[in-house]
């Protein structure tokens, strides 16, 4: 097959096409959809809609629930851990907070913990991969906080609430929209490099659903410039992490109070006993169960083991009925199928055309309504289909440059560029192709505004909490959950810990579990939580033999 | 030129030379010198894979921002050894690779608060940045493409600003500072001068001053207490009656 430029032939021929309607497109704007066309679009497109994307939950607090198949699959299984090869009588460490991830809000809730009062040696963060490996890290596009005069927390509070279709829980909508410009403060006197304005103010970009102007970004590495300095912050006071070490299951006491977890030496396959006053469990999502059959922009560790070790202990969830897909993921080449090209993209004025160069949405929709516009664009034979049969459409990036002036690109997207320029693509001359993948986990594990969940001793922050977003997240709402909920988390665990007195340890709660599982009868050996994702090749892995 | 110091044990021999079989879709890869044949047109990540591996370290984000996966390689008949991700780098042929699990630099422990932006600021906390040789192999070893030594350079100088932006798009994988003669710590080096530009150079916001300011003094209370308050049907009437700022202009 000849290539063009990074791209094949026929797909070159329909860019063409597009350069010749670029200028056209550039005046034209298609307006965006009254509440009743959204309603419709998302109905008929988006997998949250279709019937067989998702089943009931048929054990645990949330039995009778509707949740995606992949969710319940994890949900419906047996722990991976044996219970009875776990000596609770030695402690490994014996702490005032255990927190559960370390990634964004992890990092966050420890060093609130500890300006509260807990003491350093008393914190100890666990985590999958390393310190910072997570979706907080690969954040691009930026972080709402209204803080223009233009804008307001009422509006900020509209666009959540609205955006998520007004199915949110209200008062962490409104912690999120309230304690915003709070968190920005936080961040100028870290030293967070955000893009600014000669004269010190914020450049602030819109999102999708947004408004107002009020995304905040460090180019296109916000979420990296976030959890480094945060990250940096944590190393220089010394806070104690364990990495490749994530906790599998909580632990319980005689009381039924969640009293730290089991880690588990990815390395060594040895476990640690953790005991803890509180847990703030922040591991995050579960890009990596390819819900509905999609690509995700997942980072690796992303398996939703909050939500099954939680459950295990009695938590509830909500809105795992939904996933977010983000409209832009990446379509070609096959190399980067499923990764995100930020939607700051769009905010820069790159509109999405179809094959015949036609723009048919306006740009700035809410993420699962550009998602579903997407999709039927697709569906209707107006997208494009890559050699290998991934369908998508253009996200025409040479606009951005004649619309801001020669360089924006290279300067406001300097990560996108790169990437695609490894795969001798050139997104500044030529346009890429998207199309949606799997982004975001809308729900999780219910917490209140001091991020309690409904079991005593378990709180939870981050991607892996549930109401804060509703059924939808906006764009730039989840660099600033992690901030809002990690903060409060762990001023609140500080205050839960003086009080807290922890009993006999107990797993009786898995083995009661196992034997619920047991009476589902279902085949096969399904264990959870998974830990890491599945990618070895077939032909490997029909030759695996388990010996050490 | 074949198999060489390193990889004697590296797996079957070829069978033939040139058995690649770039009609069949495969290259030959050693991954710490075992051969795999893996299909063409993968990432180095997911040759690895697709070769029965699965990762513990050496793989975080999959899309080029965490710097877990840095890999070093050769590829057959080249001296050379170069750098990249393994997220971000399809294979090739013939390449032998190995991935760095971790990276023991030493990092300064440093109270931001207790420090300002001044010249020798740097110089206090890393005085190993003066033991550069200027001899770009950090540069060369990037797989950003930053121009790692140019901003050690401005480190030294006290252009924090410069070395701060230079910097930037630093994915902290250390991969500098393993290649580096000096012991130099450059991703340590460039956090620290990004923090000091972003909490010392950089100008403040005033529009956040002041919304702070107004929401200590509960300016918004009473509206938000209205809308928590609000019938569903009154939010839904105010969102869908929202001018969009984007739409105009």
């Amino acid at each position: 097959m000849k290539f063009i430029d990074g791209y094949p032939e026929y797909m070159m021929d329909s860019i063409k096409v597009v350069e010749e309607k670029r200028e056209e497109n550039l005046i034209k704007k298609v307006k965006s959809l009254s509440p009743e066309a959204r309603k419709d679009i998302l109905s008929k497109y988006h997998p949250d809609y279709m019937a067989d994307t998702k089943r009931e939950v048929r054990i645990g607090v949330d039995k009778g629930s509707m949740m995606y198949n992949g969710i319940v699959d994890l949900i419906e299984a047996r722990s991976i851990l044996d219970t009875g090869e776990v000596d609770l009588s030695r402690v490994d460490f014996d702490v005032d907070l255990l927190v559960v991830g370390g990634g964004g809000a992890g990092t966050v809730a420890a060093l609130f913990a500890l300006e509260a009062g807990v003491e350093l040696d008393n914190i100890l963060i666990t985590t999958k991969l390393r310190h910072g490996d997570s979706n907080s890290m690969m954040a691009q596009g930026g972080i709402q906080a209204a803080d223009r005069p233009e804008d307001s927390p009422l509006l900020h509070y509209l666009d959540i609430y609205g955006g998520g279709h007004f199915t949110n829980k209200k008062e962490l909508a409104l912690a999120l929209a309230m304690d915003a410009p709070r968190i920005i403060d936080w961040h100028e006197n870290l030293g967070v490099m955000y893009d600014r304005t000669e004269d010190g103010e914020f450049q602030e970009l819109s999102g999708g659903g947004t408004c107002r102007n009020r995304m905040h970004s460090a180019k296109d590495y916000t979420g990296m410039e976030l959890m480094r300095v945060i990250r940096d912050r944590t190393r220089n006071l010394d806070i104690p992490v364990l990495e490749f070490c994530p906790i599998v299951e909580l632990l319980m006491d005689e009381n039924g109070a969640v009293s730290g977890g089991v880690a588990f030496n990815m390395e060594t396959h040895e476990y640690y006993v953790v005991r803890a006053k509180a847990t703030i469990l922040a591991t995050g999502g579960s890009g990596r169960l390819h819900l509905s059959g999609y690509p995700t922009t997942n980072h690796y560790g992303a398996t939703g083991d909050g939500l099954v070790m939680s459950y295990h202990a009695g938590a509830n969830l909500r809105d795992l009925d939904t996933i977010q897909i983000h409209p832009t993921g990446d379509a070609f080449p096959d190399s980067v199928i499923g990764i995100l090209s930020t939607e700051k993209i769009r905010g820069l004025g790159a509109a999405p055309v179809n094959k015949l160069g036609e723009p048919f949405v306006f740009p700035l929709e809410p993420r699962d309504v550009e998602s579903a516009a997407f999709i039927k664009e697709c569906k209707d034979g107006k997208g494009i289909v890559t050699p290998t049969g991934m369908p998508g459409v253009w996200l025409d990036t040479p606009m951005i440059d004649l619309k801001h002036g020669k360089g924006t690109t290279e300067a406001k997207l300097a990560g996108e560029v790169r990437r695609f320029r490894r795969f001798g693509i050139d997104m500044v001359k030529h346009p890429i192709l998207v199309y949606p993948t799997l982004h975001y986990q809308n729900g999780g594990v219910e917490i209140n505004e001091k991020c309690e969940t409904q079991v005593p001793g378990l709180f939870a922050a981050g991607e892996v909490s549930g109401g804060v977003h509703g059924k939808n997240r906006l764009m730039g709402n989840s660099l600033l959950d992690y901030n809002v909920f990690g903060r409060r988390a762990g001023i609140q665990a500080a205050g839960y810990i003086k009080g807290r007195k922890v009993g006999k340890l107990t797993l009786s709660h898995i083995d009661r579990y196992n034997r619920a599982v047991d009476e589902l009868k279902i085949e096969g050996d399904r264990k959870a939580p998974i830990i890491v994702p599945e990618y070895r090749g077939k032909e490997a892995l029909a030759r695996a033999l388990d010996l050490l | 030129m074949t198999a060489e110091a390193g990889t004697e044990n590296a797996g079957k021999k070829r069978d033939t030379p040139g058995d690649t079989d770039e009609e069949h879709g495969t290259y030959n890869i050693y991954l710490m010198g075992k051969r795999y044949k893996v299909p063409i047109g993968q990432t180095i990540m997911a040759a690895i894979e697709y070769a029965g591996y699965q990762f513990i370290r050496g793989c975080g984000c999959r899309a080029g921002f965490c710097g877990a996966c840095s890999t070093v390689y050769r590829k057959e008949k080249e001296q050379k050894l170069q750098f990249a991700l393994a997220c971000q780098t399809r294979v090739e042929d013939e390449m032998y690779l190995v991935q760095i699990p971790f990276v023991p630099a030493y990092k300064a422990r440093y109270d931001l608060g207790k420090m300002g932006a001044e010249d020798n600021t740097i110089l206090t906390i890393y005085p190993e940045i003066a033991r550069c040789v200027s001899c770009n192999t950090c540069t060369k070893s990037c797989p950003q493409d930053i121009k790692v030594m140019q901003y050690i350079q401005c480190a030294l100088r006290g252009d924090i600003e410069k070395a701060a932006e230079l910097s930037f798009d630093c994915i902290q994988c250390g991969l500098c500072a393993m290649r580096c003669p000096a012991d130099i710590k450059h991703y340590h080096v460039g956090q620290l001068a990004r923090r000091l530009r972003g909490k010392y150079i950089d100008k403040r916001s005033e529009n956040l001053k002041m919304r702070n300011a107004e929401i200590d003094e509960g300016i918004y209370d009473n509206e938000m207490d209205d809308i928590m308050n609000s019938e569903d049907d009154v939010v839904r009437r105010m969102y869908n009656e929202r001018t969009i700022e984007s739409e105009e202009g």
